[in-house]
């Protein structure tokens, strides 16, 4: 097997670990969203006006988006084997990532700007 | 990509089909994989009907009674008939077993039988593991020690130490479970596979043996070791009862132990 070594344990760690973090992350989200934001827009941007609430969201944004690209990841590495479709697949999932990131954050951010 | 659709030449067809010259009280139909490399045919699936009153317990009893007394053509591996060697694993019913552990009797209907999945074909029931072997090889499965034994003869073990390689010793090398594997299916070139990451583990977890570090190290790929996705169709298909899912998990807690 002359294949070159890539490690695997920081990624597979890295990806537990955000998906615990999400499981608190999501029920609070969850609850919410029924509690509050589904009352209209004022009572959500009241509720985004509390830090609390907005660090967690961008909290669960954070880990949202980077757990969703190293699961994709995972997909791509284990069904796409062309090498080319392969890499520029991964680049393609990783800047989206980035992207949707940065900017549901800075939507978060808004508020106080 | 991945392969989902068999290539032309390997979709199966219909094949012969052999019938009882008398009446049974029991009969069984046994439908069986046939390919050879001899000619350009289709791989094809041919019936037999057998009398279960005449036949053996197992569903290797059924092949041999086959390859004896109707189509002495039919090509399988089979060794000690007793779930030792390792040789009789095929595709049964849906699942992967030693066909020499499997019970006529478990399988409801006519019995299916195919090759071991997702392997090249040898011929009929054989695949060829020679890239399962070579993988194998790679995990050096033999005792590695720097030090002399004590006495200078034999390498002690308490109890206890004894205990953490049950059920990983047992494992006859059958490759029932990477063959189940989705992953092994996918990445069989470079993920190495539930057999041999069990393999792998049984000498990690070998007290006797003085490389665990450096075996460990070899096994830190994310394609060698991460491809497996806790599917667990290894543990579910093996025919000695083993947990190849466990193994590979107690290797990625010692990666994670390490690093």
């Amino acid at each position: 097997m002359k294949t070159p070594k890539t490690p695997g344990i920081t990624h597979w760690k890295l990806q537990r670990i955000s998906a615990i973090a999400m499981i608190p992350l999501v029920i609070w989200f969850l609850t919410s969203l029924m509690l509050t934001i589904m009352k209209g827009y004022d009572s959500s941007i009241e509720w985004l006006q509390s830090p609390f609430n907005a660090t967690g969201l961008v909290l669960l944004f954070g880990t949202l988006y980077f757990h969703a690209s190293s699961g994709l990841q995972v997909v791509i590495e284990d069904y796409v084997h062309h090498e080319g479709l392969k890499i520029v697949s991964l680049i393609v999932i990783k800047l989206l990532s980035v992207l949707l990131g940065v900017l549901s954050i800075l939507c978060v951010l808004k508020i106080y700007l | 990509m991945a392969e989902f659709a068999l290539p032309k030449h390997s979709k199966i067809v219909k094949g012969k089909e052999y019938h009882l010259e008398t009446e049974a009280a029991n009969p069984k139909k046994v439908n069986v994989y046939r390919w050879s490399p001899d000619d350009d045919e289709n791989p094809r699936i041919d019936t037999y009907t057998i009398d279960l009153d005449q036949c053996g317990p197992m569903v290797l009893d059924a092949l041999i009674k086959i390859k004896q007394e109707i189509d002495s053509s039919l090509t399988f591996r089979r060794s000690c008939r007793e779930g030792i060697c390792g040789s009789c694993s095929m595709n049964i019913d849906g699942t992967n077993t030693l066909a020499c552990l499997k019970s006529i009797e478990d399988v409801k209907g006519d019995i299916n039988i195919y090759p071991l999945p997702h392997m090249e074909v040898v011929k009929d029931l054989v695949p060829d593991l020679s890239k399962a072997y070579e993988q194998l090889t790679s995990v050096k499965p033999w005792l590695q020690s720097k030090t002399k034994p004590e006495d200078g003869k034999s390498r002690k073990q308490s109890p206890e130490q004894r205990e953490k390689i049950d059920g990983l010793w047992e494992c006859v090398l059958c490759f029932s479970c990477s063959t189940s594997c989705p992953s092994y299916w996918w990445n069989g070139d470079k993920y190495l596979g539930p057999a041999v990451l069990l393999q792998a583990y049984r000498w990690i977890a070998d007290s006797r043996d003085e490389n665990t570090e450096q075996r460990l190290e070899e096994l830190e790929d994310s394609f060698k070791l991460y491809r497996c996705h806790t599917i667990m169709n290894c543990t579910k298909t093996c025919p000695k009862g083993l947990n190849p899912a466990k193994a590979i998990g107690e290797i990625k807690k010692l990666q994670l132990e390490r690093k």
